[in-house]
């Protein structure tokens, strides 16, 4: 659970104060805090980990590393559920 | 994906493994400091790639390893209390304590849940206003940003009933501890990737100097990893010491300013437990005292446990490069990933459980050693 996950932001939006993202990782997409990287634009990549944009990478690496990490079994905290805002135990997109 | 064919074909990986042979005329030995990098390496089988010389040994670089035993009873604790929600990251459910792990008192009609970011607890609270959501906040410095920001959104909006169990560690201390051992035979570090995108390298130049030793932040791809270990074989051959940087693409000598920031606004630094390891000063972050609201060893009465590690496991010894996995009598036999007895077999990010996964149990001959992922280069 050390390494982060790379990302295309395809969307970016505010909610309750913070800056957010709509990240697509392969086939699955997330919400992602961009308030770290708040330059962020939409089309560009980010290396996400645990919710968060920790940094910005190049297309060709988030392409190289995104496929490492699922040759390694290394994508499982992209299946946690989905919490919705009105709580309860969201569901797997 | 011309780059990606570039990054995994054999040729490549050929050419740094003859370089390294070319420089290399003394052994060394190199910790890699991630437990990124320790899977990596054992998957791709890239230590049977090296010059016999050239030995690489594995670091406490695995979150869910360090974690004390003594600190998974107390989420334990937490966890069973019926007016609890216990959060946590998915890999910490399976990790047993003394009594079962998070799974058992889940079954047991525990209310725990699996969250993908400690944001999502602010959520959860929202929406169950009657109970006390606790979030499990575990992890080196790249997640240290994440775990932050929970606990600073929890006190700017008022939300009274989020609390954070915090057992957060930071690698420099670590790597300070590994060196300072009487027994240490670690004489370079490739250092870790990620933790040094959210904290930039500045803080291991003072390592390095003090130390004599070569440090390279460098990635988790094998390429990444042979360029990393020729990077300070050079140093090492020169005698050279300096932090070097073979993973620019990703992250620079400042990291993420930002990120620092909030870190500091909420967490301070102070003695941590490792697990197998032991107490290291000044080796971890807690809550400042103004989130104590928030802190949820202060809110439940856990802080008198104390659990003992079982005295067979020599994972203390692997975390700082003193044994490798076989060196264990009881590796793969008393300690399996399903019956783990200690910090290096709880994660797939752990050494032990990484030799396990990959078969390094077995002998070298009935493994189909992967280095077939490198293109055969052997």
């Amino acid at each position: 659970m050390c390494l982060a996950i790379p990302g295309k932001v395809i969307d970016a939006f505010d909610q309750n104060g913070m800056h957010m993202a709509k990240v697509q990782f392969g086939g699955i997409v997330r919400e992602a805090c961009l308030e770290y990287v708040p330059d962020t634009r939409v089309g560009e990549y980010v290396l996400v980990h645990v919710g968060f944009a920790i940094s910005k990478v190049d297309e060709e690496e988030a392409q190289r590393t995104y496929q490492l990490l699922e040759e390694m079994d290394q994508l499982t905290e992209l299946m946690a559920p989905v919490v919705e805002e009105r709580g309860g135990e969201g569901e797997r997109r | 994906m011309k780059y990606l064919d570039e990054y995994r074909d054999g040729r490549v990986a050929r050419k740094i493994v003859d370089e390294i042979r070319h420089v290399q005329t003394k052994p060394w030995v190199i910790m890699e400091v991630c437990g990124g990098q320790t899977h990596s390496i054992v998957k791709n089988g890239i230590d049977y790639l090296l010059p016999e010389g050239v030995e690489l040994v594995h670091g406490p670089g695995c979150p869910v390893c360090v974690t004390p035993l003594e600190m998974i009873d107390k989420a334990h604790a937490i966890a069973r209390r019926p007016d609890v929600i216990f959060c946590s990251f998915g890999d910490m459910l399976r990790v047993p304590g003394s009594d079962g792990d998070l799974f058992t008192i889940k079954s047991e009609g525990g209310d725990i849940r699996v969250v993908y970011s400690p944001l999502d607890c602010l959520k959860i609270a929202r929406a169950n206003p009657d109970k006390q959501i606790v979030f499990f906040a575990i992890g080196f410095e790249t997640t240290a940003p994440a775990n932050a920001m929970l606990a600073w959104r929890a006190k700017q909006e008022g939300v009274a009933n989020v609390s954070l169990l915090v057992s957060h560690v930071l690698v420099p201390p670590a790597l300070d501890a590994i060196l300072q051992s009487p027994q240490n035979r670690v004489q370079g570090f490739l250092g870790p990737g990620h933790v040094c995108a959210v904290m930039g390298y500045e803080e291991y130049e003072p390592i390095s100097a003090r130390f004599r030793v070569p440090i390279v932040v460098t990635g988790f791809e094998p390429l990444d990893i042979l360029q990393g270990t020729l990077m300070t074989i050079r140093q090492l051959e020169t005698e050279r010491a300096e932090v070097e940087n073979e993973y620019s693409r990703v992250l620079n000598r400042e990291g993420n300013k930002a990120a620092q920031a909030l870190i500091s606004q909420v967490f301070e630094v102070g003695d941590r437990k490792w697990r197998g390891i032991g107490s290291i000063p000044r080796s971890g972050y807690h809550l400042r005292e103004e989130f104590r609201a928030h802190d949820a060893e202060r809110l439940f009465d856990v802080a008198r446990i104390d659990t003992r590690e079982p005295e067979i496991c020599i994972s203390g010894q692997i975390l700082r490069g003193i044994k490798k996995p076989k060196d264990c009598p009881a590796f793969g036999t008393l300690c399996t990933p399903q019956r783990p007895l200690g910090a290096t077999m709880v994660s797939a990010e752990g050494a032990c459980a990484a030799y396990y996964a990959y078969g390094r149990h077995l002998n070298k001959e009935e493994v189909d050693v992967p280095v077939r992922s490198l293109g055969g280069a052997a």
